[in-house]
Order: C-alpha cells, then structure tokens, then sequence
C-alpha cells in the first residue's frame, strides 16, 4: 500500500478544505471499498482524510421524506422503523447486501461512491482499463466478464454499479446534499451518475473536493407497496447477477402507478422508464410484464460472457412484478 | 509525534506516517504507534500480540478477522487501526469471563463446529453479536446473518447447531 497522511477534520468545512487543497487527498469513510482498493495498489491516495468523526450520522424522518446522513451505515439505516414501514424495498436491498459486518462498517454515502467490482478494474497488472487510464482499452470486453453491466455500456467500458441499495433509491428519486469548494447544491440520484458508455473513466458528477453530507429520501406514499428481488450466485452474501426494485399503487385489479429500478445490469443504478409507462394504467398481465422487460432490456450490449442477463433481467423483473401485484403487503 | 484522540484533529508532525492510537481492546487501556496504513487487524495482532484474530483473505471476503468496534461486528482488515482511535475493541481473547470460557465458545465445543479452527474466532465473535442483535429466530436467519463468516472446513451445520443451542438457552 502507498504511504499516505492521515487526517481526522472535526467540521465538514475543515474536511472539504483538507480535500480541495491536495489533488492527491481523498476522503475516507467507512473504507471497505477504499482499503481493498489501497491494499490491491489500484488507489493510491497520498492523503486520506478521515470523514467518520463529522456529525453526519443519524435519520431525521419528516413527514415525507427521511434526512439520512450520509455517514449512517448501512445497518442503521435498515434497522430504522420508518423505512420498514413506508421503503420496504430499501430496507430488503440493504438487508440483501454485503454481510452485517461489511454493513456495519459501510456507509450509505459511501455506497452510493462504490467502485465498480470489474476485477480488471481491480487488477493494476491489466494495462487495458478506460477506466482507470483513458483510451487504454478494456480488458473485460475482450477477456472473460460475468459481473459486469450490459446497459448504459458499450465495447469501450462494462464496469457494473453494484450497489443493492441505490436501485430503489433511484427508483424513489432520492437525491443527496453535497458541500464541496463552491458551496452546497442538492444533486437528484437520476442525475449523480454518469453512463459508462457517456464517458467510462468519470463515474458520477462529484468534482474533487466534493462531499456528499446527506442523502434525502422521499417515503411511499400511503398504500403503495414495495419490495426487491436479488438474483445470485449464492443464497446470501454475494452480489447481484440482477435484480429489480418495484414500488407500485394498485386500484384493483390495474396498476395504477408504478416505479421500477433494475441492478445488476447497468453501468449506473438502472431507472426503467419505458417500463413504467408500459405498465401504468395497465392491468395485470404476465405478457405484458415480460414486454416491459423486453422493452428495457432493448438497448443492451453484450459479450458472451454478460448475455444471459438480457433474460434474466426479463424474468427478474417479471417475477417481481407478479409478487408485487399478487398480495397486498 | 502525531496524536489523535476521538473528535478532535491530528496534529501534523514531522513523521506524517505515523499515527497514535489510543483504544480500549479487551477492557484495558492499549497504545500502538503505528504506520498510518496499519489496518486494525495488523495492530492487534502485532502491536497488542493478540493472534487470536486471525488474517484470512486479508480483503473483505471471509470473516475471520471480525472483532466488536463498540460493540458492533467489524471486519478489522478493513479498518484503519487510525480509525479505532478512542473506540472499544473486544477480540476473541476478550470472550472469556474470569469463570471460564464464553457460552458461545462451550457450544462450539459441544457441537464440534470447527474443523481446522481458522475461521472460529471470526465466527464466534459474529456469533456473539447475532444474539445481541435479536437474529437467531430460525435456523435459516442464523444461515443468513452468518454468512459473513466463511468456513472453508464447511463446518456451517455444526455451527448453526451451536449458534441455535444458545439462542433457544438464552430466550428459555
């Protein structure tokens, strides 16, 4: 690992100084991305400043919607009654990843940052990684991929955002507080990403220095019903081959309105439109629940190693779909 | 010399690699100068000599290096020794109690959940704190909220027995 300085701001003011004025400074909060990522000399930060002590903890829950900060981990904020009770599949998407150790360690600001989990991405010996170094190549597209995305990509980069948890948040339309050297501005999740195939070595649209204090997340309302489907290689403490985030209002037997994300497939946490606009007003019907699928899943670029996921993204969200319109929850 | 102390700033120094830390690891006062990239893991076991934790796959993936960080199940390679600055660490060496071993450790005992032994005292620190945490109800939510816990041995149906063994005592 690189030597690096340690530092431990007491004031998000202090902590955004320390960053803006070192462009080899980095933040560090729960680290369980960060020091994987040091140890494998992928990134070698020479000054890591330490964000755990800031008083960005805690939920506030408003009427609608829940003020997290954004340095809550992961289990704190699946243990929250409120997000049981009215973000079912946020709480299901959190309880689905990492372990309760990993959970307990990262934090939710911090998994919106994740890094994508390509192993060439991971593997400072592979020189063909676009993102990692521009316009040198990639690796994943020529060689042997599985976990990697097949939307919002194309053959210059399949580097996949893991992440369980930003699937419903983008589905909910939540949006995070960022302070950085120019002030604070409020950033919708369906605008913080960046598409792998719009520019594969930018991530999100964070500048250096910046610092996501908050995340804000707005609550079903009365009557909706929500839930996450994770489909995986092992039962439990594994990441998403796909899955799909569906909240919805029924009026009968017709959906009458709907939000779905899917994960596992995209190079940013994927927001299924077209799917929704299929299925709003619609009643419930399985054909057309696959051709909601099909419908999203149209644009996809795949290698051979990633193509089973156009199905199986269909039949994830199908699936989800059908529970989700069966039984009231 | 570069010291922290929990909320308030490092000093610089003229070593800025190095790094005091200040914690409280099995109920006694401990004090490592470290590099600043000791991982919690490292100072345990090299600085405090507490060996018990053990270093798997040293990247996240197994578990056998979970402690309790103010009383909550950490992967402590994953965490900068920094980082536990001013906080409570307990190890499995801090398990046993001046009457003996731990109930978790008696069942692990009972129901010959290990094999090799590596990945036990990650698993019984898990254990510990899935009890705490009110997650033993069935068998297949101590499968689930256990599967942080790798056990190359695949001793896991010993371990789910013991695990089940003392929730059902504890909840008697």
């Amino acid at each position: 690992m690189r030597a690096f300085v340690y530092d431990r701001p007491t004031a998000v003011g202090e902590a955004v100084a320390a960053v803006a004025a070192d462009p080899q400074a980095a933040f560090l909060a729960g680290g369980t991305t960060q020091l994987d990522l040091m140890k494998d000399g992928v990134w070698t930060p020479d000054r890591l400043v330490d964000i755990t002590r800031l008083p960005l903890r805690g939920i506030l829950v408003e009427s609608q919607q829940l003020k997290v900060g954004a340095l809550t981990t992961m289990e704190q904020l699946a243990a929250e009654p409120v997000v049981a009770q009215r973000l079912a599949f946020v709480r299901e998407a959190l309880l689905h990843g990492a372990s309760v150790q990993l959970r307990n360690m990262a934090t939710i600001g911090g998994n919106l940052l994740q890094r994508t989990r390509c192993r060439y991405f991971r593997d400072p010996s592979v020189s063909a990684c676009n993102r990692r170094s521009p316009d040198s190549g990639c690796a994943a597209v020529d060689n042997v991929a599985r976990m990697h995305a097949v939307l919002g990509v194309d053959e210059r980069c399949i580097a996949l955002h893991a992440s369980d948890v930003a699937v419903p948040l983008i589905a909910v339309e939540a949006s995070v507080l960022v302070d950085g050297p120019s002030g604070q501005r409020r950033i919708p999740l369906t605008e913080f990403w960046v598409r792998a195939d719009e520019g594969p070595s930018i991530e999100n649209v964070l500048g250096h220095g910046d610092l996501i204090t908050e995340i804000d997340i707005p609550l079903l309302p009365a009557g909706w019903r929500s839930g996450y489907l994770k489909v995986r290689d092992r039962a439990s403490y594994e990441f998403a081959l796909t899955s799909a985030a569906v909240a919805l209002q029924m009026d009968g037997d017709m959906i009458a309105d709907i939000r779905i994300a899917l994960g596992g497939v995209g190079s940013v946490p994927w927001r299924a439109r077209e799917a929704e606009d299929m299925l709003r007003g619609t009643h419930v019907d399985p054909v057309r629940f696959e051709q909601a699928g099909r419908a999203t899943m149209a644009s996809a670029f795949t290698v051979p190693g990633t193509a089973f996921k156009v199905d199986l993204a269909v039949r994830t969200l199908s699936r989800q779909l059908l529970t989700m319109t069966e039984a009231p929850r | 010399m570069k010291t922290t102390r929990s909320g308030t700033r490092a000093p610089s120094t003229q070593d800025q690699y190095t790094v005091d830390v200040f914690t409280v690891v099995n109920g006694a006062p401990a004090q490592w100068r470290v590099d600043t990239r000791t991982t919690l893991l490292e100072a345990l076991r090299d600085s405090a000599g507490l060996t018990g934790t053990k270093r798997g796959c040293d990247q996240g993936a197994c578990g056998a290096c979970t402690v309790h960080v103010d009383g909550a199940r950490v992967l402590s390679c994953l965490m900068l020794a920094a980082q536990a600055d001013g906080r409570q660490i307990t190890t499995v060496e801090g398990l046993a109690g001046e009457s003996g071993l731990h109930p978790m450790q008696e069942a692990f005992l009972r129901h010959d959940a290990f094999q090799c032994g590596f990945c036990t005292s990650g698993q019984l620190m898990s254990a510990v704190c899935l009890l705490r945490e009110g997650r033993a109800g069935s068998d297949a939510e101590i499968r689930e909220y256990m599967s942080g816990n790798l056990c190359r041995c695949g001793a896991y149906g010993n371990i789910v027995a013991a695990v089940r063994e003392i929730a059902d005592g504890a909840g008697a």
